[in-house]
């Protein structure tokens, strides 16, 4: 057991780090933009950004070099989101075609998918959305409505989708669609490729409790797409939709215990400005313990991160301490924020138009944003059934 | 990098459960709880037999030199059979204190004697106020041509009746010592302590004027020897805490498969699913904290007390967790007497308790994080003065 990078592993570390010393571009204040105003101007930025990262090689390092990737390991692909978090870089804006749909066209697309789609995901030239969850299919994805009735060499797709990331920036989406009513369930669904230029498409911002609109609903009104856009077979899109979740499994966590870490550190930071009684907050014995059980949670979550790297880099598959990971940070971060408001008193429920709020009003913002957490991405309660089901082989519930 | 136990590693921990399975996991617990037989005697033969008593101490005195994480996995294992007896007492934290005070002839030969598993061992450490501390360390020596005089209390020694040896950290004027006591010296009375955890057996050690046998370590040398042993003991301790949780975690899935109430299988309703997951979630999470605090302590000393304190807090919240979920899983079966369970439960609380609890821990962490205290030196007996 060795915890430590090896001599190989530092190397690429220390190689990417320096990229991202030299090149990450001075105006990029690490803070995210919340107003839509200067929204256009942020993506713009950050595709620019993106280009830049591929020209270097720095860009979907997890594909196989043929498809302009560089075969990285789970491990090294594990250090590039580290150090990306590290040095708090501009993100890759086209995160799901990286991370989902590209690995799932290598995995399952024609050669001609391949040569017309992965080169333009890299180089941020398109931009992918996710087409799942629909108003009435959220946990259960397969009751998704979206229909595509075939006519041809076409489907003709009406349908809506929502909770859509990236949806008003996207030229692309893959999405789930049904196009055998009669089927079963999970039996009647096609896995394509959209294109969001195309007429019928119409995306509305979703505005959420924190106020911004990382979603979007998307309408399709009689939207053509060709046969050829089909990932896989028609009607075998459920297999397809649940293999590119997996694609992401492995390095799920990696940046986020950069994140936590920076934000418990700036939480004792500011525990020690903060008085209470004119005494700093640092001393409080309650203050402590709180803070001291975030630390050491999020320690484990690094732990145990680190186990599922090496665990799947050796099977492929997370064993039992990956499953939990999500269901781990997502109530973590919820008790963190928590703790924040308790640590900044009354000061923590001012907002970024505050000009008396703390950090720019970020604790607000975060204590409203981490509610999501426990939604997004599998709720907690569909992640503790599929830790019973699925690791530890208690019966399907439902 | 690489975060799992090598092969050698998983071939001791193969040979560890074989050896505790032979005995039905609970069983051996059970007879010495209720009849008060002595199981432990058997146990510790077979103990001395595979050199475990010798496990992480050096090969020139007897022992195996195995390390940190070879001392994870064997805990892990006793605690998911719940082993009694006083291996904990003797080898993690007797022999581990014996192994960081100098180097001389009797403190060799104390260490011999427990790698060899002839001696049993015990660190007397707790005072009336009840802290894991030393810097209110009250029981004084007293030093004169007769030589060293023990006078006062020590409380919750565990395996204190057993012990052949007791060390016990002490006071001569301001400077902390390390004294050892041998079985039956004079002036020593030793009284149990019976508490919810009968298979770990707490005494109060009462001296009067007793006569220290050797005193193995005086002023730094003996505080910080003594600060990295109840380290070394506490990782041990976290270890056993993750093993006792997976057996609670197992036995509860395997009912929750079995037991039927409304036509099905209790594992069936979402209740007990998510009991049952948050259960893996936090035996887990304990383990991925153990293992590091192990191969820190090892590999990266400096980090090894935030570590390890990290495991004993993590450690201590959740197996009580565990413990509490595993019996309410099993409904009323799971609160007799009959079922093995409640060993586990109350080692579950007689382990938080033990070497500090979760509060305890967390404001060490407070102090190591918030205060930006250095910890207390490496573990490695190697830095320990000669």
């Amino acid at each position: 057991m060795d915890l430590n990078l090896t001599p190989e592993e530092r190397q690429f570390r220390d190689e990417f780090r320096a990229w991202l010393k030299t090149n990450i571009p001075a105006e990029w204040s690490g803070l995210d933009a919340r107003e839509p105003e200067s929204a256009r101007e942020r993506f713009e930025f950050l595709r620019a950004w993106q280009k830049k990262m591929a020209d270097a090689g720095w860009v979907g390092i997890h594909w196989p070099k043929e498809y302009g990737g560089r075969g990285a390991s789970l491990i090294q692909q594990t250090i590039f989101i580290e150090e990306m978090a590290r040095a708090q870089a501009p993100p890759l804006v086209n995160v799901l075609g990286l991370s989902l749909l590209g690995p799932t066209l290598i995995a399952f697309g024609t050669p001609e998918q391949k040569s017309r789609y992965l080169h333009k995901i890299l180089n941020a030239e398109e931009i992918w959305c996710q087409g799942y969850s629909e108003p009435n299919a959220g946990s259960d994805l397969a009751a998704l409505r979206t229909e595509g009735k075939q006519e041809g060499d076409h489907f003709i797709v009406n349908g809506q989708k929502t909770w859509t990331s990236f949806g008003h920036m996207a030229d692309w989406c893959f999405g789930v669609v049904r196009t055998d009513p009669e089927a079963p369930k999970h039996k009647g669904l096609t896995y394509m490729l959209i294109d969001m230029h195309c007429p019928g498409v119409s995306v509305r911002p979703l505005k959420q409790m924190t106020g911004e609109s990382e979603f979007n609903e998307v309408f399709f009104e009689n939207v053509k797409v060709p046969v050829s856009n089909v990932v896989g077979k028609t009607n075998g899109g459920w297999d397809i939709a649940i293999a590119t979740l997996m694609f992401e499994r492995g390095t799920l966590g990696a940046s986020l215990q950069i994140t936590f870490k920076r934000q418990i550190d700036r939480l004792i930071e500011l525990s020690r400005k903060i008085k209470r009684k004119g005494r700093p907050a640092s001393e409080d014995p309650v203050i402590r313990q709180k803070l001291a059980q975030i630390y050491a949670e999020i320690e484990v979550f690094r732990l145990n991160q680190m186990r599922t790297v090496t665990r799947m880099s050796k099977t492929g598959v997370p064993g039992a301490e990956g499953s939990i990971q999500k269901l781990f940070w997502s109530e973590m971060n919820q008790r963190m924020q928590q703790v924040a408001m308790e640590l900044l008193g009354p000061w923590g429920q001012l907002n970024h138009d505050s000009p008396h709020a703390i950090d720019g009003g970020q604790w607000a913002h975060h204590y409203l944003r981490s509610r999501g957490n426990t939604i997004e991405a599998g709720t907690s309660e569909i992640q503790r059934n599929i830790i019973g089901h699925f690791v530890l082989g208690l019966p399907r519930s439902y | 990098m690489e975060f799992d136990l090598t092969e050698t590693q998983k071939l001791f921990q193969r040979s560890a459960r074989e050896l505790f399975t032979q005995e039905l996991p609970g069983v051996l617990a059970r007879e010495t709880a209720e009849s008060n037989v002595d199981h432990s005697s058997k146990m510790w033969s077979h103990l001395q037999e595979q050199g475990w008593t010798g496990l992480i101490f050096p090969e020139e005195l007897g022992g195996q030199g195995l390390g940190m994480v070879e001392l994870a996995v064997a805990f892990e294992e006793m605690g998911r059979a719940l082993v009694p007896g006083p291996f904990l007492s003797t080898v993690p934290l007797a022999g581990a204190l014996i192994e960081r005070l100098p180097k001389n002839a009797h403190r060799d030969n104390y260490l011999k004697s427990i790698c060899d598993g002839t001696a049993k061992a015990t660190v007397a450490i707790m005072e009336d106020d009840a802290s894991w501390g030393l810097d209110s360390l009250a029981l004084t020596a007293s030093e004169s041509s007769d030589g060293v005089k023990l006078s006062g209390k020590k409380l919750f020694v565990t395996d204190a009746a057993e012990a052949d040896l007791i060390l016990v950290p002490a006071r001569i004027g301001t400077s902390h010592v390390v004294a050892v006591v041998k079985k039956g010296a004079s002036g020593t009375a030793i009284t149990p302590m019976p508490g919810i955890d009968s298979l770990r057996p707490l005494y109060q050690v009462v001296f009067e004027s007793t006569p220290a046998a050797d005193v193995l370590a005086r002023g730094d040398a003996a505080s910080s020897a003594l600060a990295q042993a109840v380290d070394v003991a506490t990782l041990a301790l976290a270890a056993e805490m993750v093993g006792g949780m997976q057996f609670v975690l197992d036995a509860t899935v395997e009912y929750a498969k079995t037991r039927k109430q409304f036509g099905k299988p209790i594992g069936q309703f979402q209740a007990i699913q998510h009991h049952c997951a948050d259960m893996l979630l936090m035996t887990e999470s304990a383990r991925s904290a153990v293992y590091y605090a192990a191969w820190a302590m090892e590999s990266e000393p400096e980090s090894g007390p935030l570590a390890v304190s990290v495991a004993k807090a993590y450690a201590s919240d959740s197996y009580r967790e565990v413990g509490n979920l595993g019996i309410q899983t099993h409904g009323g079966i799971g609160f007799t007497w009959d079922h093995e369970l409640h060993f586990y439960y109350k080692r579950a609380k007689s382990a938080e308790l033990l070497f500090g609890d979760a509060t305890y821990h967390r404001e060490r962490i407070a102090k190591l994080v918030i205060d930006g205290q250095t910890a207390t030196v490496g573990l490695r007996a190697a830095d320990a003065a000669d």
